[in-house]
């Protein structure tokens, strides 16, 4: 129905012809634009009614006292579903830290945070398919889980900044109060469900066009196969490449995964294609600029690293198995 | 008088709230001191973890979302 609605708007009512790039550009345009906005809006309202028995401090109450196998993993999954926004980084950080958790173990709940959320699941499954998506997600997770494992053997907790460090020391004898899970009626969860579904959809929404913009542009442009031709993957420096362009191009994943569909289908290796979008998506200035609040700038260093570090090697891994 | 406190790091939301809180107070017709937070060991005090959050008198009423201004005059 969609996908009449979009050939019916750029073909009959401007005239465009199919095959004509300005008009396949277009086209997929409103197209992919208008299945993502009903995808969203449905989505996140759906997923805000259960959401919300989810809040952060229950969190770190569950978190708190696991044992640290379960809790890397746990961290990384709690940081894929809470709801939180990124301002929140810093109190969320220092929270964890003052009941206790490890720095790894908050950090994996950190890092996984921005890469995996409900709104880049849903635009996954719907433009590039269930197996990228469960890929991603499963590459979210890991890089959450290693990474938090990885700064806990190196100790990451001496290199926080000095009242950092006290309310982490102060936490570590520290007995949490267990948070009792509220009692929701279905007006409560309605209620939450439709403020989250204004707040989210009234922030992404111009992410959406940009993204699927660029997309469509790629889409429409550039030449099929253009990328398998210059950017194969036997080139092997394409990939830390990828990465380190991701830096400095700071989105969200909302952004980026419409012009991921994008270059996938332009023959973009897979690996390439995803260490660049986890990077723009996970290692930006303005996150790391707000964490120096807590950490010295050898930490801030150490964790930027590792990032750039493991979506190089997932790249060139995904490069050399597809 | 009545204290409110936002606690918020500076974010976009955290603006919205501190907005709210004005109008609030000045439609409830209420007195209170109403500063803005934004020293993190301060609102770790409250135990706060998602911004931005309403603080009355040493009380946190609400953290995590911006509150409407109706609402907010209704807790006054």
């Amino acid at each position: 129905m969609l996908k009449n609605f979009a050939d019916y708007v750029t073909f009959s009512l401007l005239g465009l012809q199919p095959g004509q790039q300005l008009g396949e550009a277009l086209n997929f345009f409103i197209y992919d634009t208008l299945k993502i906005f009903f995808l969203l809006i449905v989505m996140i309202y759906l997923i805000g009614l259960v959401r919300v028995s989810l809040p952060v401090e229950r969190v770190r109450s569950y978190l708190a006292g696991k044992h640290r196998l379960i809790g890397y993993f746990l961290g990384s999954v709690f940081g894929a579903i809470t709801p939180f926004c990124s301002c929140s980084s810093i109190p969320v950080f220092l929270g964890f830290i003052s009941a206790g958790i490890p720095v790894g173990m908050t950090m994996a709940f950190l890092l996984t945070s921005p890469l995996i959320n409900e709104i880049a699941v849903i635009l996954l499954i719907s433009l590039v398919g269930w197996k990228i998506t469960l890929m991603y997600v499963l590459i979210g997770l890991g890089v959450g889980i290693f990474g938090g494992m990885f700064l806990d053997w190196i100790k990451a907790e001496r290199l926080l900044q000095g009242f950092a460090r006290k309310i982490y020391e102060d936490g570590q004898h520290t007995q949490l109060e267990a948070v009792e899970a509220k009692r929701l009626t279905f007006k409560d969860r309605h209620k939450f469900a439709k403020q989250e579904l204004s707040e989210v959809f009234g922030r992404i929404w111009v992410w959406v066009i940009v993204g699927v913009g660029i997309g469509a542009a790629l889409h429409g442009f550039v030449p099929d196969n253009w990328f398998e031709a210059h950017l194969s993957a036997g080139q092997w420096w394409s990939v830390p490449v990828a990465t380190l362009i991701g830096i400095p191009l700071y989105s969200n994943a909302t952004a980026v995964i419409p012009v991921m569909e994008s270059l996938i289908m332009k023959g973009l290796p897979l690996g390439t294609t995803m260490a660049f979008c986890m990077s723009t998506v996970a290692a930006s200035f303005p996150e790391f600029v707000m964490l120096k609040q807590v950490m010295q700038w050898r930490l801030l260093a150490i964790v930027f690293l590792m990032l750039l570090f493991a979506f190089t090697i997932i790249g060139w891994l995904l490069n050399a198995l597809y | 008088m009545m204290k409110l406190e936002i606690l918020g790091t500076g974010c976009a939301k955290c603006k919205t709230l501190y907005d709210n809180v004005l109008q609030a107070v000045h439609c409830a017709g209420k007195e209170a001191e109403i500063v803005k937070v934004e020293d993190i060991p301060t609102i770790m005090k409250y135990g706060v973890m998602s911004t931005p959050a309403l603080v009355r008198n040493g009380t946190v009423l609400f953290s995590g979302k911006v509150v409407s201004a109706s609402e907010i005059a209704g807790m006054l």
